[in-house]
């Protein structure tokens, strides 16, 4: 029996496909619609309550939220595929840091720009240039923390990638697609080295052909 | 008595900060809090920012590591300190601690952000005697209801968050549901909701979170 995943086409769904193909495990992936409004039937409701994407289903197992998915299957499988946590406990305590400061710090304002400009009408969403102007300002001042660790370290957590490199790529790909805000990472130098590498991983390269 | 290596740095006042105190308690791990005055701004100059390059509280160090973000803080000392304490907080499989993660970061991604808002717009704002704004208290209102009835659904059939246990799941929604039901008119939110109110008065009574509210009040 196979990982079933829920809204491949969205990015936090991708997380997870992105750490399952890490781990060299085998999913299937199952459409929903968000603009159809199909993560909000009873059917979905009963397998992630708060309408949201992804769920992950493995048998029997039920689990949402991205950030817990990888946790678990980098840890269930920390032996097989890339190991993405780190060797000790402390690597893993940084690893959880910087997963933590990717969910709380990068990806609200990214969120924003994102729902704004990529995603207005649809879901509720008036395009707002103010809260657009200031969640660049925010983001702004998190990749200048960034661009400071990663001049000295190669990855987030050490030298080592892990889950909260993995956790930046898919609305980071946004950010400098469709978002049309590329320069916020190019005009970093630390951070456009980080990006240029994580993103050239062969297991993004997978999830993008995928997805398509 | 020799000074405990760990060390937490932050106003017992901040959440974020009360949500460590509460798991070393939890824990039984001995620890010293180090005062961090944010109205004189210590958590944006040089000694502080070396440690949380964000300049936000807390910072955590034991002799193997600093760190900071309050939930990578709890998510560390339960892996560390598995059998110290309440034994339970992180679950002993790898099953029942995913169940607790999602929780957990149920509560990190669809609890904390309505409910930082109505925080600090009905407690800390006139504290610091900032101007409320009442689109954003009744827009974060509309969202947390839709949390609790979620959560309310939730605790009809599981005693607590992740299952029969308390857990960093419930520990980690202490902080803001303090405030909110205690020191604002919010308190009905969660009191109005069967379950919810069970829950809240069983986790809000554990010795732990009432020696960390001493804290706060001290």
């Amino acid at each position: 029996m196979v990982v079933k995943v829920y809204g491949p086409a969205y990015a936090s769904p991708k997380r997870v496909l992105l750490c399952l193909v890490e781990k060299e495990i085998d999913f299937e992936t199952v459409p929903v619609d968000l603009i159809a409004g199909e993560n909000l039937t009873p059917d979905y409701l009963q397998l992630q309550p708060f309408g949201s994407l992804p769920v992950i289903q493995d048998g029997d197992y039920t689990l949402f939220e991205s950030r817990a998915i990888i946790r678990y299957y980098a840890e269930k499988y920390k032996t097989q595929g890339t190991d993405l946590l780190g060797k000790t406990l402390e690597d893993q305590g940084l690893v959880n840091q910087w997963l933590e400061v990717e969910a709380h710090n990068y990806h609200p304002p990214l969120l924003n720009l994102v729902l704004h400009i990529m995603f207005s009408p649809h879901f509720g969403i008036v395009r707002n240039e103010q809260v657009i102007n200031e969640s660049e300002e925010k983001l702004v001042k998190v990749l200048d923390v960034y661009e400071d660790r990663l001049s000295k370290s190669k990855y987030l957590a050490g030298d080592f990638f892990s889950l909260a490199d993995l956790s930046h790529i898919p609305f980071t790909s946004y950010l400098v697609g469709p978002v049309g805000k590329e320069y916020m990472i190019k005009e970093r130098k630390h951070v456009s080295a980080w990006w240029d590498d994580i993103s050239s991983r062969p297991s993004w390269l997978k999830v993008l052909e995928i997805c398509k | 008595m020799a000074t405990p290596p760990v060390k937490v740095y932050g106003p017992p006042l901040s959440t974020a900060v009360s949500r460590v105190l509460v798991c070393l308690l939890e824990k039984d791990v001995p620890f010293q809090l180090v005062p961090v005055n944010m109205a004189k701004m210590e958590h944006k100059k040089p000694d502080y920012v070396k440690m949380q390059p964000f300049g936000q509280v807390p910072a955590f160090q034991d002799d193997d590591i600093t760190l900071f973000e309050s939930r990578a803080i709890c998510r560390y000392l339960a892996e560390k300190y598995p059998n110290k304490g309440t034994a339970g907080l992180f679950g002993t499989n790898p099953l029942v601690k995913a169940s607790i993660d999602q929780w957990l970061e149920a509560e990190s991604q669809s609890f904390n952000p309505p409910s930082s808002v109505l925080t600090f717009q009905l407690f800390f704002a006139p504290l610091m005697k900032l101007k409320q704004d009442e689109a954003l208290i009744k827009q974060n209102e509309a969202k947390l209801e839709k949390v609790l009835d979620v959560y309310e659904n939730r605790l009809g059939s599981s005693r607590y968050l992740a299952g029969d246990e308390f857990t960093l799941a419930d520990l980690s929604h202490l902080p803001n549901t303090q405030f909110l039901v205690e020191k604002t008119d919010k308190a009905e939110l969660f009191t109005s909701r069967k379950n919810v109110g069970r829950w809240w008065s069983e986790i809000s009574t554990r010795p732990a979170w009432k020696k960390v509210v001493e804290m706060q009040n001290a």
